[in-house]
C-alpha cells in the first residue's frame, strides 16, 4: 500500500521536500532572531545608557519578546477612516515580506541557504529597490501630513543611496567574477575576505546597508523628534508590528549579507592554523552576524540624526564618487592581473 | 524727600523732563527704586520713540508690558485717576537700567494705541493684556486671545471676574461643545495674512503640536511649509495656562510661594527667589548672609538641573538618543542633594519671606561635595559624546542665528542673549542675594546660533559648580530667618513669653502677613533668562496684582522671525535651543 507513495518519493522529490523544510526552518529562525533582536536592542541600549532594560519576564528578560508579541497581536488594529485602505494595508506586508525574501539569498553554511541563483546580487538590488515602496506607500496612503513628509523623505533618501549601494558592491562582483552570493563566499574561502581588498566598498556599503533598514542615522523617514513617527504615524496593532518586525528582519538580513559579501560568510578565521575551527560553519556565520547586528544598535545609541539634505549631499558628493573610483580601480586591477 | 524719593532724579527721568517738560509726567515712587512715570496716552508714542531711538544709550528692549485693574485699589494717593493702568517696562543694556511707564485709562473697556510699530514684541504682550483685561489696542495687527481659548468669555484679570472655582458653575464638555472648541482652534491662514498657495504650487500647513515629541510641552506651532522649508509660522500658546497671576490675587503672600515653583517647573526654588525678594523689599526685611548664601547655592543647583535637562533634550531633538539618559542620572544626583536639604525634589517651595523653611541639615556638606566631585568628569564626557559630534554640529551651527539687535527687539534674555555676544547676566550686572561675593565667569558667544546657545549653557553648568563650591567653602553662620515681624512664618522664640508677641504670631500665621501698600519688583537671572515679579500691594494679606514676567514667553514670540526660510529639522533644533517650558510661557 505504501508502494505508490514510495514510488512518488523519488530522490528528487525528497530533495525538494528537504529543501522546503530547510527554507521553513531558516524562515522561522530569521523571524525568531528578528524578534529577539528587539530584546537585544533594548538590553544593549540600556547597557550603554546606564539603565536595566527589560529584565522582568523570564531569565534576563528574554520572555519580554513573548509578552510583546501577545500584546501586539491582540491590540486593536485600527484603520483610520481617512486612509487609502488597500495601499494602507499593503504597505506593511511589503515591508516585512521583501526583507524576508532578500534573506533567502544569503548562504548560511556550505549546505544551508534557501537558494543561490546566479543573479543573486541583482535580485537583492531589485528587492531593496522595491522595499522602499513600503515606506513610500505607507506614508502616502495614511493621508496624514506627518506620514507624507516621512514618505517624501524616504523617497529622497532612496534616490541618494540606491545609486551608490549598487556601485559599492560592484568591486566584490568584479573580483569574484560572479553575482552568485554562494560563489562569492566560496571565493573568499580561497582568497582574502573582501573586507580588506574592498575596504572602501565595504565602508560605502555599510552606509547603504544602514540606509536600507531605515535605521539611525538614516531613520529620517520616521525621525520621531521631528515627524512624530513619520511614515507609520497612523499605523497601530499588527500592521505597525509588521513595519517594526520588518525593520529587524532587515537588520538581520543586512548583517547576513555583509557577512557573506565582506567577511567570508561561514568561513572560519585562522582556519589555516586551526583546521578544527572549520567544523562549525554556522557558528561563524552567527557570530559575525551578531557583531553586525550589535553595531546597528551601537550606531543608534551613539549618533544624532543628520538633516536629510546634508545626508543627500553626502551620498552624492562623497559616497558615489568613492564607490565609483573603487569600482574602476578594482576593474583596472583585475584586468591588469588577468594579463 | 520725606516719602523716600531720591533727591536726585535718575538721569533718564531728567532727560525725559528736559525733552517733554516735567508737567507731562507724574513721578511715582516705588520701593524697588525703578523710575516710574505716569504719562498721558497721547504722548506715549513719542516718549517711547524717544527712549528707543533718540536718547543716548537707548532703551532697546521692551522688557514687559502689562496692566493693572485699578478700580478696587484703595491706597493710590498721589497717583493719577485711573480705572486701568497699562504698564510698560523698558530695559537699557548700555545703561544697565530700567524705566517703568504707566498710562492711566478711564472706562470699562478702554482703548489705547498699539505700540507694535515701535516695539515689535509688544504684539503678544498687548494680546495678553486684551485677553486678560479687555483693554483694546488700536492698530494692533492681530488682537485676539492668546492665553485663553478663542471661545472664552470674559477677561479674568479684571476685578469683577471670579477667582475661585466654587464661584462658577461646573464646567462641562459635551460632544457638541468639544466640536465647537476644536473648530474654533482650526487654523485659517487668511486670518494671519498667509496665502494658501504660491504662483504654481500649494503650501502645506502643518500643525506641530499641541502634542508633539519636540514641542516641550503643550505648545502648538502652525507651519506654512514649502516642501520642508518653513515659509512662515504662527506659534500658538496658552494650552498650559493656569491663571497663576489671578491666583496671586486670592492667595496670601505666604501661601503663594508654592505656586511660583510651578511657573518655570524646572527652576524649583529659583522661582521663589524673585517673589520673596520683591516682598522683602516692600516689607523692609534684610535677610542674614546665611540665608542669601543658601539661596544662591540652591538656585545654582536648579540652574544645573535645568541646564542638564536642556542639554539632554537638545541632543535628543537632533536625534541623539543616549545623552539624555546620562544627564537624567546627573539630575538625579543633584535632586538627591536638593531633596536632602529641602525635603522635596522639583518643587520644594523652600524659600520664605525673610528666610528659608529650615536651616541646612547636618551633613549637607558631604552631599554637596559628592556632587561637586561627580559632575565635572561627566561634563567632559558629554562634551566628547554630544557637543563635539560632527553631526550635532552640522545640525546646529548657523541654524536660527540672530544678532544682539534682534535679541533685544524680541526681549530675549539669558543664554539666548549672551550667545549673540551681549554680556548681560543680572548676577554680574545687578548682583542680588550676595552674588557680588562670588567669583564666576559669564560665558559670552558671538554667533548667536543654536550651537552657541548650547555652549553657553554647558559652560554655565561649570560656573554654577564653581559658585556652589564657594558656597560650600564659605557658608556663613547665623540664622536661617530674618528677625522681622513680617518674616513668614514669624520667629517663634518669644511667643510663649508675652501675649502681644503671641497675638502677632497668631495673626501672621493664620491671615498671613500684611504687606505695606506700594509696588515692588525683583528681576533675577533665572534658568532660562530674566524672570521677575512685579507686585502691587494694597496693604492687605493678599496681593492686589501679581505680574510674572517670564523669559520663555518672550523667546517663543521670536520664533517666526528667526526660523523663516529654514527647514523643519532646523526648527526642531531651534526650539530645543530656546530651552523653554510651557508653564513658564503660559503661567
Amino acid at each position: 500500500m505504501l508502494e505508490p507513495i514510495q514510488a512518488l518519493l523519488t530522490p528528487a522529490v525528497l530533495g525538494a521536500i528537504w529543501a522546503a523544510a530547510k527554507a521553513v526552518i531558516i524562515l522561522l529562525t530569521l523571524v525568531l532572531s528578528a524578534a529577539y533582536m528587539i530584546w537585544l536592542e533594548r538590553r544593549l541600549l540600556a547597557l550603554w545608557q546606564d539603565r536595566y532594560g527589560p529584565n522582568r519576564i523570564g531569565p534576563f528578560g528574554l520572555g519580554q519578546v513573548i509578552a510583546d508579541m501577545i500584546k501586539i497581536f491582540f491590540k486593536e488594529d485600527w484603520t483610520p477612516p481617512f486612509v487609502d485602505k488597500f495601499t494602507f494595508i499593503l504597505a506593511p506586508f511589503i515591508a516585512m515580506s521583501l526583507m524576508m525574501l532578500a534573506f533567502a539569498l544569503i548562504p548560511i553554511t556550505p549546505n544551508w541557504g534557501v537558494f543561490a541563483p546566479d543573479i543573486g546580487m541583482l535580485l537583492f538590488f531589485a528587492i531593496a529597490g522595491l522595499a522602499v515602496y513600503a515606506v513610500m506607500l505607507g506614508g502616502w496612503s495614511s493621508n496624514s501630513k506627518y506620514a507624507l513628509l516621512g514618505g517624501l523623505r524616504s523617497t529622497a533618501q532612496t534616490i541618494s543611496y540606491e545609486v551608490f549601494m549598487g556601485v559599492s558592491l560592484m568591486g566584490v562582483v568584479i573580483q569574484a567574477g560572479t553575482f552568485n552570493l554562494r560563489e562569492i563566499v566560496l571565493y573568499q574561502e580561497q582568497h582574502l575576505w573582501f573586507v580588506l581588498p574592498q575596504f572602501f566598498g565595504f565602508l560605502v556599503w555599510c552606509l547603504a546597508g544602514v540606509a536600507v533598514t531605515h535605521r539611525t542615522p538614516f531613520d529620517l523617514p520616521e525621525a520621531e523628534s521631528e515627524l512624530a513617527a513619520g511614515y507609520h504615524t497612523e499605523y497601530s496593532g499588527m500592521k505597525f508590528g509588521m513595519f517594526f518586525v520588518g525593520e529587524y528582519v532587515g537588520i538581520v538580513m543586512v548583517s547576513g549579507l555583509t557577512t557573506a559579501l565582506f567577511f567570508g560568510g561561514w568561513d572560519a578565521p585562522f582556519s589555516s592554523v586551526f583546521p578544527a575551527l572549520k567544523t562549525v560553519p554556522f557558528l561563524w556565520f552567527a557570530i559575525k552576524c551578531f557583531l553586525f547586528m550589535s553595531s546597528f544598535i551601537l550606531l543608534r545609541a551613539a549618533l544624532p540624526r543628520p538633516r536629510y539634505d546634508h545626508m543627500m549631499s553626502f551620498a552624492w558628493k562623497i559616497c558615489l564618487p568613492l564607490s565609483l573610483v573603487n569600482m574602476l580601480v578594482t576593474a583596472g586591477f583585475v584586468l591588469w592581473a588577468g594579463n | 524727600m520725606a516719602d523716600g524719593t531720591p533727591l536726585t532724579l535718575p538721569e533718564v527721568v531728567r532727560d525725559l523732563f528736559a525733552r517733554f517738560g516735567d508737567n507731562t509726567f507724574t513721578l511715582q515712587t516705588t520701593v524697588d527704586g525703578m523710575p516710574t512715570l505716569w504719562l498721558p496716552a497721547d504722548r506715549l508714542h513719542e516718549v517711547l520713540r524717544f527712549l528707543k531711538n533718540e536718547i543716548a544709550r537707548p532703551f532697546k528692549m521692551l522688557y514687559d508690558l502689562t496692566a493693572v485693574d485699578e478700580r478696587l485699589r484703595k491706597h493710590r494717593a498721589g497717583l493719577p485717576p485711573a480705572d486701568f493702568t497699562v504698564v510698560y517696562q523698558l530695559l537699557s543694556i548700555e545703561r544697565n537700567a530700567d524705566i517703568r511707564l504707566k498710562v492711566a485709562l478711564i472706562g470699562e473697556f478702554p482703548s489705547l494705541k498699539s505700540i507694535v510699530p515701535i516695539y515689535a514684541n509688544a504684539n503678544w504682550y498687548e494680546r495678553e493684556v486684551w485677553d486678560m483685561f479687555g483693554i483694546v489696542f488700536d492698530g494692533h495687527p492681530h488682537l485676539r486671545r492668546i492665553l485663553l481659548p478663542p471661545s472664552w468669555e470674559g477677561h479674568p484679570l479684571r476685578k469683577e471676574y471670579n477667582a475661585r472655582a466654587t464661584e462658577f458653575d461646573p464646567y462641562q464638555l459635551d460632544a457638541l461643545r468639544q466640536d465647537q472648541e476644536q473648530e474654533a482652534l482650526r487654523f485659517q491662514p487668511e486670518d494671519w495674512g498667509m496665502s494658501r498657495s504660491a504662483s504654481d504650487h500649494d503650501f502645506m500647513f502643518l500643525n506641530l503640536g499641541p502634542n508633539h515629541p519636540s514641542a516641550h510641552g503643550a505648545f502648538r506651532i502652525v507651519l506654512q511649509l514649502d516642501g520642508e522649508e518653513v515659509v512662515d509660522c504662527v506659534p500658538d500658546i496658552g494650552y498650559h495656562h493656569r491663571g497663576a497671576e489671578k491666583m496671586g490675587e486670592r492667595q496670601s503672600w505666604h501661601t503663594y510661594i508654592p505656586y511660583t515653583d510651578r511657573i518655570d517647573y524646572l527652576g524649583g526654588v529659583m522661582n521663589n527667589l524673585p517673589y520673596v525678594m520683591a516682598l522683602e523689599k516692600i516689607a523692609g526685611i534684610k535677610v542674614p548672609a546665611r540665608v542669601e548664601t543658601i539661596r544662591v547655592m540652591l538656585c545654582e543647583f536648579f540652574r544645573i538641573t535645568s541646564h542638564l535637562l536642556f542639554y539632554g533634550t537638545y541632543a535628543q531633538d537632533v536625534g541623539a538618543m543616549s545623552p539624555v539618559f546620562f544627564m537624567f542620572v546627573d539630575r538625579q544626583k543633584a535632586y538627591d542633594v536638593i531633596e536632602s536639604i529641602t525635603g522635596f525634589r522639583m518643587h520644594p517651595a523652600w524659600f520664605r519671606i525673610g528666610g528659608l523653611a529650615h536651616d541646612l541639615p547636618r551633613g549637607w556638606e558631604v552631599k554637596v561635595r559628592e556632587f561637586l566631585d561627580w559632575m565635572p568628569k561627566r561634563l567632559d564626557e558629554y562634551r566628547k559624546a554630544a557637543l563635539q559630534n560632527s553631526i550635532l554640529i552640522s545640525r546646529s551651527r548657523g541654524v536660527a542665528a540672530y544678532d544682539t539687535a534682534a535679541a533685544l527687539e524680541w526681549g530675549v534674555t539669558g543664554p539666548g542673549l549672551r550667545a549673540t555676544g551681549c554680556n548681560y547676566d543680572l548676577r554680574k550686572a545687578r548682583p542680588y542675594s550676595g552674588y557680588e561675593n562670588f567669583e564666576f565667569e559669564v560665558p559670552v558667544g558671538d554667533k548667536g546660533d543654536v550651537y552657541e546657545r548650547a555652549l553657553m549653557r554647558e559652560e554655565e553648568i561649570r560656573q554654577s559648580l564653581r559658585i556652589i563650591e564657594q558656597c560650600l567653602n564659605n557658608m556663613p553662620s547665623g540664622s536661617y530667618k530674618a528677625d522681622h515681624p513680617l518674616t513668614t512664618p514669624p520667629p517663634k522664640e518669644r511667643t510663649l513669653k508675652d501675649i502681644e508677641t503671641l497675638i502677632t504670631h497668631f495673626l501672621g500665621v493664620s491671615w498671613g502677613p500684611i504687606m505695606p501698600a506700594g509696588e515692588t519688583s525683583q528681576m533675577i537671572e533665572a534658568t532660562k533668562g530674566i524672570n521677575s515679579y512685579y507686585l502691587t500691594s494694597d496693604a492687605n494679606t493678599m496681593s492686589y496684582r501679581t505680574r510674572i514676567r517670564t523669559p520663555s514667553f518672550a523667546h517663543l514670540q521670536q520664533i517666526p522671525s528667526a526660523i523663516r526660510g529654514q527647514m523643519v529639522p532646523d526648527l526642531i533644533a531651534y526650539i530645543a535651543s530656546i530651552d523653554f517650558v510651557m508653564a513658564d510661557v503660559d503661567r
